[in-house]
């Protein structure tokens, strides 16, 4: 799995391509999956997200994929889930302080960000992960807040997570969501 | 000092963002001073004052550490807290490794209250490196999303969940840098990103390599971030050859250069060798262009703080 996470953080320009054409199609599909349900969709796409991105990123669920302002190298790998750079402690030769046989996952990020051509994202905070969405879609999160996104011009309404990143929130909106969350994909909303 | 606390609250000084004293120095263009306290292992406040003494005479400010390399010691927040009572400006660390965001947002407000104002910003060493290893890390932050937050509730008078504060925390932010490893080319960005996220300040980790550090400062210099940011370069004495050869392989991010610890191996006083040393660095560190002051460690040495900095002749090139 490790070696096929470099082989993705290697490839992070293909895979930012292939990415793009996923949200294009999620955003279109958003008045589809709005009529049958979010709620309803949930589970079945997250399984699907589960496998494919564990295979390719040993992606961890966090369900707030910043995959795109990374450089393809999932932050949730590292020991600390730092989700803005590197720490203080990376060792001789790039590797990581707390796992030293592994390589310092923000390196590989800055590494596979400079290959992509949206790669400056990289250089925007990020807020804190809410962990209450652990193990929900992020590829429905996606469509439904580009799908909000490009209603926010309309509405005023905005959180204040939203407001305090409004880089992340215009990136990586799934890290700073607005849309209404389907009772599904919130942890203890039942 | 700043002012012996608890103070009613008001508003700080025209152009500034707190009451700090390091504030104020920077923001003037005098070359800052600040120096670590060595925690105690201990519930007695007079420890605190006599670790506190030897720093007071010459630092602009004292940084009361956060459980630093996992370590457990008196909190940061009881020894800023004890600081300010007795007149000292405290720099109070936050490290995102043992506490959640309900915890942090609340002792930020706590601290400021205790009349803290500086904060530095921390990811924090793992947990694996300290005395208690099966402990769970809480990382729920990162240093840049803790940076933010403590900015917005300074600046827009609200919690991360909207909810408003009445009075915020007047608080100067700061953050680390370590230059000197790896990823080299982008730790100006990522100092960058912390300017970004609100880093007003930013204190380095131990810099025993002068050219390595030189080369950061070139690229923090082209990206104009000395402009936006003060710099405080960190220093402190080595107190010999082995234990330098110890940090750098048992400390996360320490890097001593082996010219270094050569020299330490071949001077006759390890001690006073180290003590030269860095007055050396802290000489070296007022010739670069874009710091604003150093940042002195001394673990187990305190006592030489005053010394070294007098030494350093520093002092004499501000009025104090």
């Amino acid at each position: 799995m490790y070696r096929i996470r470099l082989f993705a953080i290697r490839h992070s320009r293909s895979f930012e391509w292939i990415y793009k054409r996923l949200e294009s199609a999620m955003i279109a599909l958003d008045p589809v999956l709005a009529k049958i349900g979010y709620d309803r969709v949930e589970r079945p796409v997250a399984f699907v997200e589960k496998c494919v991105k564990t295979v390719l990123f040993d992606c961890k669920m966090c369900g707030q994929c910043v995959l795109s302002s990374t450089g393809m190298s999932c932050p949730m790998n590292c020991p600390k889930q730092l989700r803005n750079g590197p720490c203080g402690g990376v060792r001789p030769g790039g590797f990581c302080e707390v796992k030293p046989e592994m390589k310092c996952v923000w390196a590989l990020a800055w590494d596979g960000a400079s290959r992509m051509k949206g790669g400056a994202q990289i250089h925007t905070v990020l807020p804190p992960v809410e962990r209450n969405l652990e193990g929900s879609s992020s590829w429905l999160r996606v469509s439904r807040e580009k799908a909000a996104h490009l209603r926010e011009a309309r509405e005023k309404r905005r959180t204040a997570i939203a407001d305090a990143f409004p880089g992340a929130r215009a990136n990586e909106p799934s890290a700073a969501p607005l849309a209404e969350e389907p009772a599904q994909a919130v942890k203890g909303s039942k | 000092m700043d002012h012996t606390l608890p103070q009613p609250y008001s508003a700080p000084p025209e152009g500034h963002v707190s009451h700090s004293r390091l504030e104020r120095v920077l923001r003037s263009g005098r070359f800052a001073i600040t120096a670590e306290l060595n925690p105690p292992d201990s519930a007695d406040p007079a420890d605190v004052y006599e670790a506190a003494r030897p720093l007071g005479e010459v630092a602009d400010a004292i940084n009361a550490t956060d459980a630093s390399g996992a370590n457990c010691h008196m909190s940061s927040i009881g020894i800023s807290a004890l600081l300010t009572r007795a007149g000292y400006s405290p720099v109070y660390q936050i490290s995102c490794r043992d506490r959640n965001r309900i915890a942090i947002q609340g002792d930020v407000l706590g601290a400021a209250a205790m009349g803290v104002s500086n904060v530095l910003c921390l990811t924090g060493d793992g947990v694996g490196v300290g005395d208690q290893p099966g402990a769970k890390p809480v990382f729920d932050f990162d240093s840049l999303s803790l940076l933010r937050t403590i900015k917005t509730m300074r600046d827009e008078r609200r919690f991360l969940s909207g909810r408003t504060i009445k009075n915020p925390p007047q608080l100067f932010l700061g953050a680390a840098e370590n230059p000197c490893i790896p990823p080299y080319d982008w730790r100006p960005e990522r100092l960058a990103k912390k300017v970004e996220a609100g880093a007003e300040y930013i204190q380095t980790n131990y810099i025993y390599d002068v050219p390595l550090f030189e080369k950061f400062m070139a690229r923090v210099r082209d990206l104009g971030l000395d402009k936006k940011v003060y710099i405080l370069a960190g220093v402190g004495p080595l107190a010999s050859a082995r234990a330098a050869r110890w940090m750098r392989s048992n400390v996360p991010g320490i890097h001593v250069p082996d010219a270094v610890i050569d020299r330490m191996e071949k001077a006759e006083k390890p001690g006073q060798e180290g003590k030269k040393i860095c007055i050396e660095l802290i000489q070296q560190m007022r010739e670069i262009s874009g710091v604003s002051g150093v940042h002195v460690m001394a673990y187990r040495k305190e006592h030489e703080v005053s010394e070294i900095i007098r030494e350093s002749g520093i002092l004499a090139s501000r009025k104090r």
